[in-house]
This record gives C-alpha cells, structure tokens and sequence, in this order.
C-alpha cells in the first residue's frame, strides 16, 4: 500500500479490495487510464467515420474495467496477448495512444509501422505481444511464453486475453490442458461480453459459465464482475500470485458488456436497445468506478474533472501526432516478411 | 574441414544436429509427441531424453495445435524450439499457428519480434500408412511468406540444415521423407551449416535437368546412372529449400542442358513442379529450351494402403529413365 499510512490504511479496512491495496495516486491513474481506454476508442471511431483509418475495428467500449483490473497487478516485465478487441488491453499495458492512433492511421510511427493496424496492435517493450485477428489465436502463444519464463526463469507471469467466442476453439482446450499439466504461469482471462459477434454464449456454449470449464483443466476457475474494477483486480491479484509461486494457470472470466456492435459492420440485430441502454447507463463500468472513488473520499469533482481534461488533451495530441506522421513507402511492402540479414 | 567424416543414417544426423544444438545453447529445446522415452515414432529424438532430461525433450500432449502454438509463442519470447510433428500430415491440425501466427508475426507486428521456431515434419508415402500418414504436403508451406521451408535429401544435409534453420531468426519448416531416415551418408563430426535457400548439383550433366525434392534425388540419380549408359548426361539439381527457392543455379542449368523434368513425391497439380516449370518460363532459360517442361509427380489421388498401388501413385526410378529418354529423344 504505497503512501497510505496505517491510520489510513485501517481508515481503508473495510473498503473493497484495490483501496486497501493501492494508493490514491495509483487509483487515480487507473480512471484516468479507464478515460483513455474509452476517448481512444471514441475517437478512433470518430476518425473512422472520417475516413482517417480505414479497414475495421473492435471497440472495446464498456469493458475499460476488465482489461484495467486484469493488468493492475502485472509488472512492466510480465506479457499479455490480446485480441481483435484489444485497444483497452494495450493500454492498460502501457502502450501510448499517440502510437497507437498512429498504427491505425497505418503510419510508420506507429507500434507495427502501419503493418498491423487495429487488429495486431502491439507493444512488445512493454509486455505486449500483440492483438490477434484469429479467435484464441494468442491463447497457446501465451502459455508459449509462460513456457520460456518458467524454462529461463525470469518469473514472468504471462495474461491471455480472450473472448467467449474462444472457448469453443480447439486451441483454447489444447492450451489449458497443456498449460495445467506443466503448471505455467499464465492466467486466462475470458472476457465474457455475452456475444460472440451475434451469438450468445447461451446459443454457443454448453456450459453455464466460461469459467466452468475450468475444472475440466484442474485449474480455479473465477468468475467476475468485469464491470467493477476492485473485483477483476483481485481475481488477476490473487492469479498473478499462484502463478508466480509455480502452483500453475488460473481461469479468470470476467462477465462484462461491449456497447458498441461487434466491428463496423453491426446492426445490432441480435440484442435489445433496451439491453444495451440498461448497461449503459446502469452498469457502465468508468461510472461506477468514478462512483466508488468519490464515496470513498479518493478524488472529488474536481479532480475528476481535471482527469477528463487531461485525457481530452492527450487524445487530441495523439490524433495530431498520427496525422502528422509519415506514411511507409510503398517500396518498403517487402520489409519485415523475414529478418533483415547482415 | 578436418572434422571426422562417419557413416550416419539421416535420422541419425539429425539427432546429432539436434544434441549440437542443445550443447551450443541452452535456448534449444525438443517439443514433440512421445518424443522422450519412446525416442519418437521414427527414433529420430532416440536417446536424447537421457542426455538432456524431461525439461528440454518435452512430450506434448496429442495437441498438435496448441503444441504448435506453445512452440510459437517460446520463439516468440526468447527460446529457440524444435517442435517434432509426429507425422506431417498433422500439420493441418496446426496450420492456424503457423499459417497465421508464427509465419506472420514479425511482418504485422512492423519487424519488433521475430519467431525462430523450427518445425520437423517426418513425410512422405513408401511405408504403407495409407492416405492420412504418407502426403508430401510441403508446398502447402511453400506458399506462405514468412516461412522457409526445406527438404534435405541427404544425411550430410539433413543435419546441416536443421543447424542452419536452428541459427535462423525465422521460422523454418523441415520435410524429412520418412524413408530417408535409413539412408546412410557421409556426415562430418561438431558443428557445421548448409545454407537454406541454396540448391545443390548432385550431378553435373549436359542432355536435361532433372530438378528433384527429397528422395526424388536420390531417384533421379539411380535414373541418371542408368540413363548414361545409353548416353544421355543427365544434371540433377536438389533443390533443397522450397522457399525461398534458388530460382539461379536451376535457371543455369537449364541455360545449359536446354531441357528440364521436375521429379517430385507431391501430388503434381499446384505443386513445386509447377512453380519451378513457371519459373523457367519466365526467366532467360526460356529461350533455351528445346522441348516442353515436364513435371512428374504424385497421381491426383489419396495415397493408397495396397503396396503396389501406393509404389504406382508416385513417381519410381523407371518413370524417371522413361520420361528423360523421350524427353530427350523428342518423343514428346
């Protein structure tokens, strides 16, 4: 508990995990990040719209918490792979909106030089190994890599990021069982939004909950409420833990909402607007985090006002940046297929 | 090189490739199907599991997929795996993590990771395993940038170029024929690489290039020894990496025999013969040639179990000797 003494500490016992765990100063960053997560993707949508980027994209809007509290307890050092719908797991690993706005503007400052674009948006330096086009395509690369951090021992916990669509792929299967049987440290992380594009998880999947078919693998399975940021922090808490004590994977499945359709191409035929309206304005996981924050006695209006402010400043820079910057040469489509040899 | 030269099988260079391997660096693993106390389903890891233990000669569950992807995603983050498919014929259990994942990685993520990961594929019809265990399916790979693919057709290679795909930052895809693995050859003690990407002339010749993968050229060499007592001189190039293909010895060869027979395991249709016959079409060879180009391949059926049927579903030494005569006496 960084910079909370013990009358604050004992002031905090009570309270849900992550404000006993964790300065102020820390749970302010995490909703300005949370803000960041959400003006990023609004204004990429925005900016999509405009014709500034072109292709598709996943938003991840309505999910900030899940992707947050998941990366809260990982260090600098420990790895993630993503998804098609991984802006906010970007992020929340660390990666700057300016390159990332850059990436899908397809330019060279961007995190893959504008090779990439939104579905393989990366961030190696800092843990992040990349957003996958293909369901569960990063589930077994990510207990590949808790492979290497157990054989070379760095102590390296490594996150998989998936949806629910996932977990009816083979791989998702293959890469558990193998995962448990070798006690990685990985932990998998179902980001349950209820859809897999128009099909929910009721119409696609035989069991009740994702995290269900965590007995099949000898490993915990836990569900969370994705959309409170203090309860999917203490589940990825608790994981990062028995990971890096060798005890093995653990499956998180964070029960969360995407407000917005599944990519470019939705009419949101599949679900209500009453549905959608209901987690909007009921369950939007930034509200009620900034609620929690100001009841207990964190941040006040002003300061998060001054939040908004900031990130407002920091999209609009990043949108300016990618603009900005220059666009790869069309004589340089071949670079990158293989390494460059001396 | 003063190295000692010794009589070894190819699976037996192989495994020497591999122990050197995992001598030189600590990096180097094996990750495989039953590839530890059972030695592999070919002995081609053999004993390896008693030199170096369980924690680099893994056994995978039978998950060829995410084996595949595991291997991925340890190249990926700093180790240098050796991932044995059982048969080749799984890979299309794996195609997903290394059609769309390790092939690809380095190029969408802008240069920032490479995935040098090495894949061993035992191939290929002749042991009566029917149609799910016996296809040379190599140019499925051969299609797919990002990737190199291989085909030692020797010992000498076979264990020179599974160190040179190990020093390699890519990903390299090795098709082992499964009858090859008998075969002996000259293979010099310790380290050394034969380079990927670079065809070899087996033998020089003046009438027609014979251009064959893996045990073709050991084929079209009985074919040539047979051929010359009739006086026809055949050049047999091994082609060896099927990407990224070395378009200009088989270019030069052709420059000067004026005739080419691409001789292959693979069903022919879609097939290296066809890229390597358009290839020719393309370049200066071309004006060169004095007859068409002929591809033998495998027949466009499903390998059979029947042992005659299955000798008759690829191409054997007298099609060869038959095809370079009337190739070379015009009959065609």
């Amino acid at each position: 508990m960084a910079g909370a003494s013990k009358a604050v500490a004992d002031s905090r016992a009570n309270l849900p995990f992550v404000y006993r765990q964790y300065s102020a100063e820390q749970l302010k960053q995490v909703l300005y990040k949370m803000y960041l997560i959400r003006r990023f993707e609004e204004g990429a949508e925005e900016s999509y719209m405009r014709g500034l980027i072109h292709g598709t994209m996943h938003l991840s809007i309505g999910q900030e918490a899940s992707a947050m509290g998941i990366c809260m307890p990982l260090g600098e050092d420990d790895q993630i792979t993503s998804t098609h719908r991984g802006h906010g797991h970007c992020i929340a690993k660390g990666a700057e909106v300016k390159r990332m706005f850059a990436e899908f503007f397809g330019k060279t400052t961007g995190y893959c030089k504008g090779r990439g674009g939104s579905m393989h948006i990366a961030d190696v330096a800092k843990g992040n190994l990349g957003a996958n086009g293909i369901v569960g395509g990063g589930i077994p690369i990510a207990v590949g890599a808790a492979l290497s951090s157990k054989m070379m021992k760095t102590g390296k916990v490594v996150v998989s990021f998936f949806g629910d669509g996932a977990n009816n792929e083979g791989a998702f299967h293959e890469a558990l069982n193998i995962a448990a049987v070798w006690k990685l440290p990985v932990i998998f992380v179902c980001e349950n939004n209820g859809y897999g594009m128009s099909t929910s998880t009721a119409r696609s999947t035989a069991v009740k909950n994702i995290a269900d078919r965590a007995a099949a693998y000898s490993m915990p399975g836990v569900i969370v409420n994705g959309n409170i940021f203090s309860e999917v922090a203490e589940a990825s808490y608790k994981a990062v833990e028995r990971a890096r004590a060798g005890e093995g994977p653990t499956l998180i499945e964070s029960k969360t909402y995407r407000h917005r359709g599944h990519s470019k191409s939705d009419r949101n035929r599949y679900r209500t607007k009453e549905e959608i309206e209901d987690w909007m304005s009921n369950r939007d996981p930034i509200t009620l985090f900034e609620n929690e924050l100001r009841e207990f006695g964190f941040i006040d209006d002003k300061g998060i006002e001054a939040i908004r402010s900031e990130v407002a400043q920091e999209i609009a820079d990043g949108i300016e940046f990618a603009k900005a910057s220059p666009s790869p040469d069309v004589s340089e489509t071949g670079n990158y297929v293989y390494t460059e040899q001396a | 090189m003063d190295a000692m030269v010794r009589e070894l099988s190819y699976a037996q260079a192989i495994q020497e490739a591999m122990a050197i391997a995992m001598e030189m660096d600590e990096r180097v693993f094996l990750m495989g199907e039953d590839i530890g106390v059972y030695g592999g389903a070919f002995q081609v890891t053999g004993d390896l599991v008693e030199r170096f233990g369980t924690e680099r000669v893994i056994d995978t569950p039978i998950s060829e997929l995410g084996g595949a992807g595991v291997a991925v995603g340890a190249a990926l983050t700093g180790m240098r795996p050796i991932f044995e498919f059982q048969f080749s014929d799984f890979v299309t259990l794996a195609m997903e993590q290394i059609v769309n994942q390790a092939a690809k990685m380095r190029f969408m993520l802008g240069g920032e990771v490479s995935v040098p990961v090495v894949m061993r594929f035992p191939a290929g019809s002749g042991t009566g395993a029917a149609a799910q265990h016996s296809q040379s399916l190599e140019a499925w790979l051969g299609h797919v940038p990002g990737l190199k693919v291989i085909q030692p057709a020797t010992p000498y290679d076979a264990k020179g170029m599974l160190l040179a795909a190990v020093a390699d930052p890519d990903p390299v895809m090795i098709f082992e024929h499964k009858l090859l693995y008998k075969m002996k050859g000259p293979v010099p003690e310790g380290y050394y690489t034969v380079p990927i990407g670079k065809a070899d002339i087996r033998r020089e010749g003046r009438d027609l290039t014979i251009v064959a993968t893996s045990i073709m050229v050991q084929k079209a060499l009985d074919a040539a020894a047979t051929l010359e007592a009739e006086g026809i001189d055949v050049e047999v190039v091994d082609l060896r990496t099927i990407r990224p293909m070395d378009k200009q010895t088989v270019i030069d060869s052709v420059k000067k025999t004026s005739r080419l027979m691409c001789v292959y395991e693979a069903v022919k249709t879609l097939g290296i013969g066809a890229e390597v016959s358009a290839m020719i079409a393309e370049s200066e060879a071309f004006d060169y040639l004095d007859a068409p180009i002929v591809r033998l391949g495998g027949a466009e059926t499903p390998i059979p179990y029947n042992p005659e049927l299955e000798k008759a579903t690829v191409p054997q030494v007298p099609d060869i000797i038959t095809a370079a005569r009337d190739l070379v006496k015009g009959v065609r």
